[in-house]
């Protein structure tokens, strides 16, 4: 192969001069980290919320939730991005609209707000499933108890279930986080976008896109590391 | 609000839309799910071979690839891959492949990740009894795996290969970052050309969720009676 590697490049100035290109790759994984976070409180609350709705007795909360998750699912990422980004602001009324237009850090709220929703329904899914794995007695005990649905949800039901999912939640995590970089073509400049902006000024593509593999790798290993000691912290002594 | 939406921008630019852009699209997605399956399959046995050597390699492959974001893996491959040209042919500088061969090769590399995990499930679902009926067949390695163990295998993991093939079409729409005229790409392109955000998004969205709830709702169907079957 004949191309010049020059790993030094990352302690060169950057031309938009505002520091190196290390500089670069460190501001853009923390837009990656403060989306990533941020969505996830929205996906977290917002799918439980559906997760359960899906598994209640009322029919018509059923509707709801199945009809949120199918529609959040089967359209690409992509597309709900540019739905949020281009067509939100069209559809509402016009005040509103030019508000969101002049805000600033637009591509950040934008993309905040549409991973939150996209990954509701992939937690919702999780969160439905962790329920009705759950033997039936549980929830018989409860009302048996003289609990309300609710409270038979807060104290019996939901401390087991998230117990059940949190393997499959910790997945859904990063991929919500590595999700974040579909937000580079609203114009986020996170971690994926700046590697590829080092790549355009540096020509220097491979220690570029290396540099940010070594970053998502190491994300994603920490996450795994943390979100097994959680496991290990939060398991229900005696129970498998 | 929606008083000024012109469907006249939908109408003129359907042949565009799904001439060019839908045939893209499921020409992608078809030929990647096949290799995605094949090399998954592969991927798979190697990490059920039992050989050290065979078994890391392929568990270190498909970690590496399900811990990076498909747009940061589509960026790779489209200035890898003219440098893997170049190595494989023996030429002296990088060769262009274009970028329709650079997406099919990632694609088909990174979906392998996750059509493996699959493959690696189904293979495991077929009962080891099997595998020793077979041996006591005097079937070797090949053949075992040929003839009794992947065909049970393919089976039971159907529904959810396609469920990873509907993945696969939502996910084409990202070869938007390399410009490629998929179908996403074609109607973003009519979106700018003729300022219309609003109708062409909106009308590619609605396209989507019609193909794929369609589509689940069939895989789901196909789950019911595969499962009464076994």
């Amino acid at each position: 192969m004949n191309y010049n590697w020059n790993w030094s490049i990352f302690f060169d100035q950057s031309p938009e001069g505002t520091g190196t290109y290390a500089d670069m790759l460190l501001s853009g994984l923390l837009w990656t980290l403060a989306t990533a976070l941020c969505s996830w409180i929205i996906a977290f609350c917002l799918g439980s919320i559906i997760g359960v709705m899906r598994t209640l007795p009322s029919k018509a909360a059923n509707a709801i939730g199945t009809g949120y998750v199918e529609l959040f699912r089967n359209i690409p990422l992509l597309v709900q991005m540019f739905l949020w980004y281009s067509v939100m602001p069209e559809v509402v009324p016009e005040n509103w609209g030019n508000w969101l237009k002049q805000l600033p850090n637009a591509s950040f709220y934008t993309a905040v707000i549409c991973l939150g929703f996209f990954t509701a329904s992939r937690v919702a899914e999780q969160v439905r499933t962790g329920i009705e794995s759950l033997p039936r007695g549980q929830r018989m005990a409860g009302t048996a108890l003289g609990l309300t649905t609710a409270q038979t949800y807060r104290y019996v039901i939901l401390p087991i279930a998230y117990r059940v999912i949190l393997p499959p939640l910790t997945s859904e995590f990063l991929n919500n986080m590595k999700n974040t970089s579909v937000a580079l073509t609203i114009g986020l400049l996170e971690l994926t976008a700046r590697a590829r902006s080092m790549q355009e000024f540096s020509s220097q593509v491979f220690e570029a896109f290396t540099a940010a593999t070594v970053i998502y790798l190491g994300i994603s290993l920490l996450v795994v590391t943390v979100a097994g000691k959680i496991e290990t912290r939060v398991a229900v002594p005696g129970a498998r | 609000m929606f008083s000024d939406f012109d469907l006249n921008v939908i109408l003129g630019s359907l042949p565009y839309l799904f001439g060019t852009g839908m045939v893209f699209t499921v020409t992608l997605t078809a030929l990647a799910a096949t290799g995605g399956i094949i090399l998954g399959t592969l991927i798979a046995m190697m990490r059920l071979s039992g050989i050290a050597a065979l078994a890391i390699p392929a568990k270190i492959y498909v970690n590496f690839m399900r811990s990076l974001p498909l747009v940061l893996v589509i960026f790779w491959f489209y200035f890898l891959v003219p440098y893997i040209g170049q190595w494989m042919t023996g030429a002296s500088r990088p060769i262009s492949v274009g970028a329709f061969t650079s997406a099919l090769v990632t694609f088909t590399l990174f979906e392998a990740a996750f059509f493996s995990e699959i493959m690696r499930a189904g293979i495991q679902s077929v009962s080891k009894g099997q595998t020793s009926a077979a041996q006591a067949l005097g079937l070797n390695y090949r053949q075992t795996m040929a003839t009794v163990i992947l065909p049970q295998a393919f089976r039971n993991m159907v529904p959810l290969l396609l469920t990873q093939t509907i993945v696969l079409f939502q996910d084409t729409s990202l070869v938007y970052v390399i410009s490629l005229t998929d179908f996403m790409g074609a109607a973003s392109k009519v979106a700018q050309r003729d300022g219309r955000l609003v109708e062409m998004y909106i009308f590619a969205a609605v396209v989507y969720l019609i193909i794929c709830l369609t589509a689940s709702t069939l895989v789901r169907r196909l789950q019911r009676r595969v499962a009464i079957i076994r």
